[in-house]
């Protein structure tokens, strides 16, 4: 009876993803996207976050690994898949300052170019964005996996500072361009059909909503309860039968996988890819973002990464501007940057009141069915 | 079934275990008694493989299993319940039930039923979260959750730790039982009277070495084991 539960479960959660899908193409054909800039910017950089975060929500919610390497993870995604994507004839231009490129092949011109030549080419870029990104976890991983909490987040981090400056390096230039941005390659905005329906927004939101929901079966399958198993209590977790090593590397690579995917969607949404965007900062927000969202709850990662970005990107821009009443007036306090005192506040208040983040370790789906269990049981006090 | 030759286990820096030889024979619930510190849990978490010994072999069924990992172990047929029962807090008892079967792939309907209707508490709780679970249904869920392994084995370390005197008689009853439906049993215990009076074989560990063996009632009638162990 649970299976046919879950499986009902499943099928309304797949409608929920599809309506929201259809609904992002109505209002991106329907909402002139020129004149609303914010909306689309937080809907697709909302998607990217949203990913990233419910991959680093996997490794620390989870599975318990405090690891704080994601904009590393993610710099690796974006310039593997900057790389493979560039087209070839505008290789000279980007690269200019080394004399042009030392890869010269172009994905979506090996497939042909064209309408099916860039969904296979960038397709094939993401994943393989993902690869390596997670290859490399594997190889950070034999050592730094053997350290715990705080000692793990440490690492991670200095990881994450150091492919930072080895990608920079002047001597991988003919690579990577050196300090200078990678452009060029194909973005959301490539998928806007000429003169027909703008779909760069729905496939923001396509990409993130499969990775997404690979991650989250992955969480319900059996590995998932390892992973939870190995958060819970490692002793308990090693007698049962669990390997810890093989499981914590597992979910290491996985959402270090996701996170390059991440990255790359990252390249497409700013429309170039530059080293020095991938700071720590950027793993604190999205690390922030994970726990407004709740620690071990995928739909709280998702809900938290637009309601953040729509608050730091958006609905307090206007705290940043001057305003002067007809009266003359100054309003007090409002000046540029006044948007971040209030923003951090916002954030204290909310981490005083959701002491575990707006979802704690539920998923959505759970706020329904705990509400229908209560009434069952209310209906059986009755009885 | 499990037999343990001539082992030695360097535990912290200081030799826990010092040569150790004795054997459990299949279907018999088996005990070790002795005091703090005789190196009791080091010779459970050595068989598990959570430990590597220093020297001695350890054989199952006449199979070699010294130092082989943990997860290979326990598909093996020896499951260990840890002491103070280690159950994994936030989630069900049913998830804690399934994680306990995570090494098989083949169905656990006919399992679940089993330790259901060995712990008929654990069915009414299977979807709260197991640390709102009492320390008597803890310790149950965690005998519940080493048999869904399906085990030919079954190691316990102190099962009757911090828990009321009823609880333990219930404890132990239900070992017992699973004892009976052909699973081997070694126990460890403090409670010496306790495991006495259900073991088989008992032998006595004093700081790394076997001191005294003879069947669970024998020893109960020991003058030495009477004055150190059961007052």
């Amino acid at each position: 009876m649970n299976e046919k539960k879950s499986k009902k479960g499943a099928f309304i959660a797949l409608v929920c993803v599809a309506v929201l899908l259809a609904l992002t193409i109505v209002l991106e054909n329907t909402l002139d996207p020129t004149k609303n800039i914010m909306l689309f910017t937080v809907l697709k950089k909302g998607a990217v976050y949203a990913l990233v975060a419910s991959s680093m929500n996997l490794l620390n919610g989870f599975t318990g690994l405090f690891s704080l390497g994601q904009a590393g993870f993610m710099l690796l995604g974006a310039y593997t898949y900057a790389i493979l994507t560039i087209p070839t004839d505008t290789r000279s231009a980007v690269y200019y300052l080394y004399g042009g490129c030392a890869i010269n092949f172009s994905l979506p011109e090996l497939f042909g170019g064209g309408a099916a030549g860039l969904i296979l080419g960038v397709l094939i870029a993401l994943i393989l964005a993902g690869c390596v990104a997670a290859a490399v976890a594997w190889l950070i991983g034999l050592p730094v996996l053997r350290l715990k909490s705080d000692y793990l987040a440490i690492a991670t981090l200095g990881f994450a500072e150091i492919i930072r400056a080895v990608f920079q390096w002047d001597k991988l230039g003919p690579v990577t361009n050196g300090a200078n941005a990678l452009k060029g390659f194909p973005t959301f905005s490539s998928f806007n059909i000429k003169g027909g329906l703008r779909l760069s927004t729905f496939v923001a939101f396509l990409l993130a909503a499969v990775c997404i929901g690979v991650i989250l079966l992955l969480i319900n399958s059996s590995y998932g309860r390892a992973f939870k198993a190995i958060r819970e209590d490692e002793v308990a977790a090693e007698a049962m039968g669990i390997n810890l090593s093989r499981h914590k590397r597992l979910s290491f690579c996985i959402s270090s996988f996701f996170a390059g995917v991440g990255g790359g969607m990252f390249a497409m949404f700013a429309t170039q890819a530059q080293a020095k965007t991938f700071t720590t900062a950027m793993t604190y927000e999205i690390l922030l973002i994970v726990v407004i969202g709740g620690i071990g709850s995928i739909s709280g990662s998702c809900i938290a990464s637009f309601l953040y970005l729509a608050c730091s990107e958006w609905w307090l821009r206007f705290l940043d501007t001057e305003v002067v009443l007809k009266s003359g007036f100054k309003v007090p306090l409002l000046r540029n940057g006044f948007r971040m005192v209030v923003f951090s506040i916002i954030i204290m208040v909310v981490v005083l009141f959701f002491r575990k983040g707006i979802m704690g370790d539920k998923e959505l789906p759970d706020l329904f069915r705990a509400r229908k269990n209560a009434k069952v049981k209310g209906g059986e006090g009755n009885g | 079934m499990l037999k343990i030759d001539g082992l030695r286990v360097n535990y912290g820096g200081i030799e826990a275990v010092k040569g150790l030889t004795f054997e459990v024979p299949e279907r018999q619930i088996v005990t070790l008694i002795g005091a703090n510190g005789a190196g009791k849990s080091t010779i459970l978490r050595t068989i598990a493989g959570l430990v590597k010994p220093a020297s001695g072999r350890i054989h199952l069924q006449s199979e070699d299993i010294t130092g082989i990992s943990p997860d290979r172990i326990v598909s093996k047929g020896i499951t260990l319940v840890p002491e103070g029962r280690h159950v994994f807090p936030d989630l069900t008892v049913l998830e804690n039930l399934k994680i306990g079967a995570y090494l098989r792939k083949d169905s656990l309907e006919e399992d679940l039923d089993w330790v259901y209707s060995l712990f008929p508490r654990l069915k009414e709780r299977s979807w709260q979260a197991a640390g709102t679970l009492s320390g008597g249904e803890q310790q149950m869920l965690a005998v519940g959750r080493a048999l869904m392994s399906r085990p030919k084995l079954m190691m316990m370390d102190e099962p009757s730790l911090g828990l009321a005197p009823l609880v333990v008689k219930d404890i132990f009853s239900i070992i017992k039982k699973i004892n009976e439906q052909g699973v081997t049993i070694l126990l460890i215990e403090q409670n010496a009277n306790m495991a006495l009076h259900i073991a088989d074989t008992a032998y006595v560990l004093e700081t790394g070495r076997l001191t005294l063996s003879g069947s669970g009632k024998e020893l109960l009638k020991n003058e030495a084991v009477k004055k150190a162990y059961l007052g």
